[in-house]
């Protein structure tokens, strides 16, 4: 492989990891609710998607409020996103979900659906229906190899979108192994009735699980805006596939493989469209899960599960 | 003498590092009764699962031997393949279609001889004459079979409404409408009360005598098993420890030692219990 | 009854409040593009009458809740707590009598004196839609195998069509079978890789077979036409006789055979009628099934894959024929579909075609063919009604669907209708 060659794949790899971080963070959200209470959460692209805005507005404000500096900026705007996003996660799950504990499987599918085409079309009619450009928010990069011909580049917002997921997963991680809310989550993952006798407050446990997934899909929002500079009411629906086909991938329930599983489909996404083709990079991401599952049919990263007779 | 119906020998099945079934020999005949019995976690539903292919075995052979035919090796048949051959089965948790009826339950048993009748789908669909008098013998079977375990009551109630006691003789009716050759049953007698279970024996003993099939029986219940078994096998820990006539079981010393401490009681799990302990404790 | 009401009531303020929180971002604000960028404007009042609404509406909804509630408790048969014992066989004639008459409602539509033309176009979106429905009620409904990606063999079956006819010269009447042959084989293919998936991971495996099938159509440029689809699709004929004003070549037109003169609602009418006649015999195949002993492996499949196993069912046989059978479903109405519209494009097979579908099923009451009807009325017809308040009729859309799954949880037509009567097949013997 000569220099030139390498450093276009190191490239793609970049790309592919900005990319796969973002794919990740939504991911969790996918994984944790399915993990407690074994729905598939299909309004939660549209979450993320509700973060986007929320961001984008909050950036336009500052904007027209002089606010230059830019660490503050980024910080004001993560909490509004968040903030804001939680509030419309915990809310989906009351409204939506809530009443369908112990409904027939498909039910709270449907009313997912439901809420997925009612949040889409909410923000289309008080945002308008027409993409929403942001002027760039964090210029820049670092060129980290200089070749003849090539170069190979990291700009300081992949860097950002890198570091921060990073950061994210460990405290997350944390949150999830040592705390008690953590352990209540595992307990109704386990056994929901057990853990409610046991005293555990169920709803609540399953409140804030959505709210965490909400909080992670807005951070996700919040670096999509950024990296991209252009969002619409639509971008839900594909960020969310891909990261519902993340979770499975890595293996639903499975918080690391949630990560894993969005870093696999951004690097696909970003390899396939470098040396394939971009039309065809979403038939890659879905063929590689759907070989993975023929041979693991509970992901990556899940636990097979015995058939006990 | 005949080949026994049905020979297991060296049956052995592993889970990771724990051995459940452990180079078992069994056989079980036509027209008798074969008790299976050892106490929980010995290994029993998982010879079951063996037997009617929801395991591969490790290693052992498990051939059936039908009158005037080859023998079946029933470890090679992919799972569904194995009621075809005549080797039909209950479950320790009732598995019916809770949300059909009990007839419809019956039919679906059905299914292997009535699909070949119905073409498929071609002739039931435009009612060819060949398929509706398939239809036909198929609904008397299956009504035979609802008033012979006294269910006509409920043939057409959905499966999943019934009690625990009437769900267990609709799972034994179903089984039976396969034809079977060998009827097999885990803990058929589990949840019912005394006065059920002796009707249970009773229905046992007069399925052996009117078609002669052989019955392979998982059971806690000492009484029914000692009134009503030909032969019986003892496992305990995935291994064999006895096999003889219900008088023989009564009197061997292991079989007492490791389960049957009051031949009559009926509560097993606190024996089993105490008796795992004891064990484990011996071991140690 | 006064505290309840002070419960509710408090109950509904803390709703109002919460939404006042989750309307400032978007109701409250909005951005707006100018030549300086995004610009944010307001519009507070919005925002207290959001609130306002949602108070109102919450309340309302509890106080029907009770009075309901409060009337099923007062039915003697209730109050004790028994369950009260189902009459299978009311249900049954009920939904027998309900299938005759929108049957007959159905057949004699076209002919009453106030149905015009856009009353058989919608009449004829909702036949295609009850025909999906039924397809995907046989994977879904029957055999218990998710698919959020049923729009693939809808689309293969248009695109079917599409091909042949413009390439080939092929007329519809021929490839209608061979549209829903090549979606069952699909299907039966698609069904292949996954027949170890249980339900959720179904779930996504269909869907990404959907979207690969999309994304295939748009890109494959020569075959497919690509974004701008395939146009100039024959319509079908009656007998040889075109219902075009100009007939193509080789057809005569039925408005010179007959003398009757050239009226676009003939066409309309005779589409109707095609598309009627798809559902009324996929209806009919599809009962008939149901009592054969592939239709009983579907449900018993459903109900519990180890026992059919015990019983010499093979499951990997009834996968690939549900699939392959809803499949075929899919590409008849998808050949129908495109030989309606005369022009296919791939932005009419979305994955919102497939929700909409599976919502269909779901709605309707898994397994429920009446319910199949009822909702792809509900689902095709709310957003028609809705035409008026154009800019909210899907957001009411999305409030409905959520809605009537909070009432039904199972569907709107939840009961499962027996395949056979002991006791009906007892008298007729007498
Ligand atoms: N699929 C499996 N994977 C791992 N271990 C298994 C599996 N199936 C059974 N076992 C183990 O094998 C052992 C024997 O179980 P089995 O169900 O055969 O006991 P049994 O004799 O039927 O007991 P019981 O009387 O309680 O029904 C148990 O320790 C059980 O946990
Ligand atoms: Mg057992």
């Amino acid at each position: 492989m000569d220099a030139s060659a390498l450093g276009t794949f190191l490239q793609y790899l970049i790309n592919g990891l900005a990319l796969g971080a973002i794919y990740g963070l939504i991911a969790i959200g996918y994984t944790m609710v399915y993990g407690i209470i074994r729905m598939i959460n299909f309004a939660h692209g549209e979450i993320y998607m509700i973060g986007a805005f929320v961001a984008v507005t909050t950036f336009s404000i500052l904007a027209a409020a002089g606010v230059t500096s830019v660490p503050l900026a980024l910080l004001l705007v993560l909490v509004m996103a968040i903030a804001f996003t939680a509030a419309y996660g915990w809310t989906v799950e009351r409204v939506a979900y809530r009443p369908l504990r112990g409904a027939p499987k498909l039910a709270p599918l449907i009313s997912a659906i439901g809420m997925s085409i009612l949040l889409q079309n909410y923000v289309m009619q008080t945002q308008g229906a027409r993409p929403k450009p942001l002027a760039p928010v964090m210029n820049g990069g670092v060129t980290l190899w200089q070749g003849d011909g090539f170069a190979v580049n990291v700009s300081y917002i992949q860097l950002f979108i890198i570091l921060l997921t990073v950061a994210l997963m460990v405290g997350f991680t944390q949150l999830i192994n040592r705390t008690a809310l953590g352990r209540a989550q595992r307990a109704c993952e386990q056994d929901r009735t057990m853990a409610g006798l046991l005293g555990i407050n169920v709803d609540r446990t399953i409140s804030l699980t959505f709210v965490m997934g909400a909080a992670l899909a807005a951070v996700a929002g919040v670096l999509v805006t950024m990296y991209y500079g252009v969002i619409d009411f639509y971008i839900g629906f594909l960020a969310g596939m891909k990261a519902f086909t993340a979770a499975v991938l890595g293996g639903i329930g499975s918080l690391p493989g949630a990560m894993l599983g969005g870093l696999l489909i951004g690097l696909i996404e970003a390899f396939f469209t470098g040396y394939v083709s971009g039309a065809y990079k979403d038939v890659a991401s879905f063929s590689v899960l759907i070989l993975v599952l023929v041979f693991r049919p509970t992901g990556l990263m899940g636990r097979p599960d015995i058939e006990k007779v | 003498m005949n080949a026994p119906l049905l020979s297991v020998t060296g049956l052995t099945m592993r889970f990771g590092g724990l051995v459940a079934v452990d180079g078992v020999n069994l056989t079980a005949e036509t027209n008798r009764i074969t008790a299976l019995i050892g106490p929980n976690g010995a290994g029993k539903t998982t010879i079951f699962n063996c037997l009617t292919g929801f395991y591969k075995p490790t290693s052992g052979e498990l051939t059936l031997n039908r009158p005037g035919q080859l023998p079946v090796s029933l470890q090679t048949l992919p799972g569904y393949q194995v009621s075809r051959h005549g080797v039909v089965r209950t479950f320790q948790n009732i598995r019916l279609f809770p949300r059909m009826t009990v007839l419809e339950n019956l039919l679906v048993a059905q299914h292997v001889g009535l699909m070949k009748k119905a073409a498929f789908g071609v002739a039931g669909l435009i009612g060819l004459k060949g398929w509706r008098t398939a239809e036909k013998e198929a609904i008397d079977r299956a009504r035979f079979w609802i008033e012979r375990l006294d269910l006509t009551s409920v043939a057409d109630e959905e499966a999943g409404n019934l009690s625990y006691g009437v769900q267990r003789r609709v799972e034994i009716a179903r089984a039976m409408n396969t034809n079977p050759l060998l009827l097999c049953l885990d803990e058929p007698a589990a949840g019912l009360n005394p006065k059920e279970t002796g009707v249970l024996g009773e229905l046992l003993q007069g399925i052996r005598e009117q078609f002669g099939i052989g019955i392979l029986l998982i059971e806690h219940d000492m009484g029914l098993v000692m009134g009503i078994s030909d032969r019986i096998h003892v496992v305990e820990y995935g291994r064999k420890i006895a096999e003889g006539t219900p008088e023989q079981i009564r009197s061997d010393e292991r079989v007492i030692k490791a389960y049957l401490g009051e031949p009559d009681e009926e509560e097993l799990p606190a024996i089993v219990a105490e008796d795992v302990a004891g064990q484990e404790g011996g071991r140690a | 009854m006064a505290i309840t009401i002070q419960h509710h009531l408090k109950g509904s303020i803390i709703g109002g409040l919460i939404a006042m929180v989750l309307a400032v971002p978007f109701i409250g604000l909005y951005t707006v593009s100018t030549d300086q960028g995004l610009v944010v404007q307001t519009r507070w009042s919005w925002v207290v009458w959001s609130g306002v609404m949602v108070l109102v509406g919450s309340l309302a909804v509890a106080l029907l809740r009770d009075v309901l509630s409060a009337r099923r408790a007062g039915r003697p048969n209730r109050a004790a707590g028994t369950k009260p014992k189902r009459d299978d066989a009311l249900t049954a004639k009920l939904s027998k009598g309900f299938a005759i008459g929108i049957t007959l409602f159905a057949i004699t539509l076209p002919f009453m004196p106030f149905s015009d033309r856009y009353i058989m176009d919608v009449g004829t979106t909702v036949l295609i839609f009850v025909l999906l429905g039924m397809g995907l009620n046989v994977t879904v409904g029957l055999a218990g195998l998710l698919d959020l990606g049923f729009v693939a063999f809808y689309a293969i079956g248009a695109y079917s069509f599409a091909i042949l006819s413009t390439t080939l010269g092929w007329g519809f009447w021929v490839c209608l079978p061979l549209s829903g042959l090549i979606a069952a084989l699909f299907g039966a293919l698609l069904s292949m890789p996954i027949l170890r998936l249980r339900g959720d991971y179904l779930a996504i495996v269909t869907l990404g077979f959907g979207e690969i099938t999309r994304i295939i159509i748009l890109n494959w440029q020569s075959f497919t036409g690509g974004p701008a689809g395939i146009s100039g699709i024959p319509r079908p004929s009656l007998f040889g006789l075109s219902f075009d004003r100009r007939p193509p070549e080789g057809l005569t037109s039925f408005h010179e055979v007959t003398g009757i003169s050239f009226a676009t609602e003939h066409r309309l009418m005779f589409l109707y009628l095609i598309a009627l006649s798809l559902v009324l015999a996929a209806a009919w195949v599809i009962k008939r099934l149901r009592a054969l002993p592939i239709g009983r492996a579907w449900e018993a499949l459903r109900e519990d894959e180890i026992a059919c196993r015990s019983l010499g069912i093979n499951p990997v046989a009834s996968k690939v024929s549900a699939y392959a059978v809803g499949g075929m479903l899919g590409g008849f109405a998808g050949c129908f579909f495109a030989a309606r519209q005369g022009f296919v494009s791939p932005e009419s097979f979305t994955f919102m075609e497939s929700a909409l579908i599976l919502a269909i099923v779901v709605l309707g009451g898994l397994g429920s063919q009446i319910g199949v009807v009822i909702a792809a009325l509900f689902i095709v017809l709310l957003p028609e009604v809705g035409r008026e308040f154009a800019d909210f009729r899907m957001i009411v859309f999305g409030i409905a669907m959520i809605a009537i799954m909070v009432w039904r949880p199972g569907g709107l037509l939840s009961q499962r209708i027996p395949t056979i009567r002991l006791s009906s097949i007892k008298g007729e013997a007498a």
